[in-house]
């Protein structure tokens, strides 16, 4: 979930609503006449708050303007899990801001502490989809900024989102390939929710592992859509006990309710019992 | 440390507005307007004491128009009103 990083009161408030992860913005949202009070507003917030198992990412300026140095700097120093590039084209950039990051955490001694998720915003982004996705070790994901993407296309967005088409499935081929995430876009007109829920239902389809939301009233939407069904739980739950079971006897192909198991049985089971617990349906200690 | 007139933060809910000024006196001389005054004034005040000193701001009139910031939103806010008065930044260039 997106929150301006200029804004002490959202900023504070923001993991009561129980986003999987928190997204502070020191680019868009800040003004340049702010963007220092905000540096210090999301240093002093990451080091004092406890935002309990909430991912805190901190979208930072690029470098090549005054202010990313300084962000890398200040975010790094207050411990953020992941730092998001905005506009990203190249795995050059990714490289530079990963140099940034090696920089601070050795100052401090933490290194290979901070991730980084990388924003394709622009058709060349589009195009080095997978290079930024395998750019460095620390990349954990990769997200789509829709709004920068379509005014790059000379195009805008459309409640269907076919201009977007394109962009996603290149993002979420490329993370897939390079086993990290894929994030989609915000959805910015909080007064359709109905679209909103398309747009949603339309990028868990295409293989998204989240959707980026600028309001607490799109997690439950947001949730809903991902969260596993009851029953497709319990087969999940019954394949993963037998495959335990069988590598317990040493065997590796197994039969469940009469169908065989194989590898990306196991795998989409993990993954829907994994959906589960981020979903709040189960526990993990519920699990034997 | 030579200071100018400087201001960081806002009357938001959740946020202060801090005003620094050079002053003729020695020390830190601050007034503060909060809607828990009661409550946290001298803890305020203690921050904000802190924060300056830390920063090599001992002499300056301090005026703080609280609106239930966390201490860290007051540390925060010092420090931003802080570096644009004295010009010298906490993060390396």
């Amino acid at each position: 979930m997106f929150v301006p990083g200029n804004n002490p009161g959202m900023m504070q408030d923001a993991f009561i609503y129980g986003p999987d992860s928190i997204m502070l913005d020191l680019e868009d949202s800040v003004t340049m006449a702010e963007k220092d009070t905000a540096r210090l507003l999301v240093h002093n917030a990451l080091k004092t708050i406890d935002y309990g198992n909430t991912e805190m990412v901190v979208r930072i300026n690029p470098l090549n303007t005054p202010y990313g140095k300084k962000d890398i700097e200040a975010v790094v120093k207050a411990g953020v899990h992941v730092i998001r590039m905005p506009k990203t084209e190249t795995a050059d950039e990714v490289r530079e801001v990963e140099a940034e990051i090696e920089k601070v955490e050795r100052e401090i001694g933490c290194l290979g502490r901070t991730q980084i998720m990388a924003a394709i915003e622009s058709t060349l982004g589009v195009i080095n989809a997978y290079d930024i996705a395998v750019a460095s070790k620390r990349m954990m994901g990769i997200a789509l900024g829709a709004e920068d993407y379509s005014a790059n296309l000379k195009t805008q967005r459309s409640p269907e989102g076919m201009e977007l088409l394109l962009a996603r499935q290149t993002i979420v081929v490329a993370a897939r390939a390079a086993g990290i995430d894929a994030l989609d876009t915000v959805y910015s007109n909080l007064n359709d929710m109905e679209t909103f829920r398309k747009e949603v239902e339309l990028i868990k389809q295409l293989g998204f592992d989240g959707k980026s939301i600028i309001n607490p009233r799109q997690i439950e939407v947001v949730n809903e859509v991902f969260a596993p069904k009851e029953k497709d739980i319990q087969k999940s739950l019954t394949i993963l006990a037998a495959i335990k079971e069988a590598e317990k006897r040493g065997s590796g192909v197994i039969a469940v309710n009469g169908k065989m198991v194989d590898r990306p049985v196991v795998i989409r089971a993990q993954r829907t019992i994994d959906l589960a617990i981020a979903s709040g349906i189960i526990k993990k200690e519920d699990i034997a | 440390m030579e200071i100018k007139n400087a201001v960081a933060g806002t009357l938001e809910s959740g946020d202060i507005l801090i005003q620094i000024a050079p002053t003729d006196t020695s020390g830190l001389q601050i007034e503060l307007e909060s809607s828990v005054m009661y409550q946290f004034g001298a803890q305020i005040k203690n921050v904000i004491t802190e924060t300056l000193t830390a920063l090599g701001v001992t002499d300056a009139a301090v005026k703080a128009t609280d609106k239930g910031a966390l201490d860290c939103t007051i540390r925060a806010r010092v420090t931003a009103a802080a570096v644009r008065a004295t010009g010298k930044d906490v993060w390396a260039d």
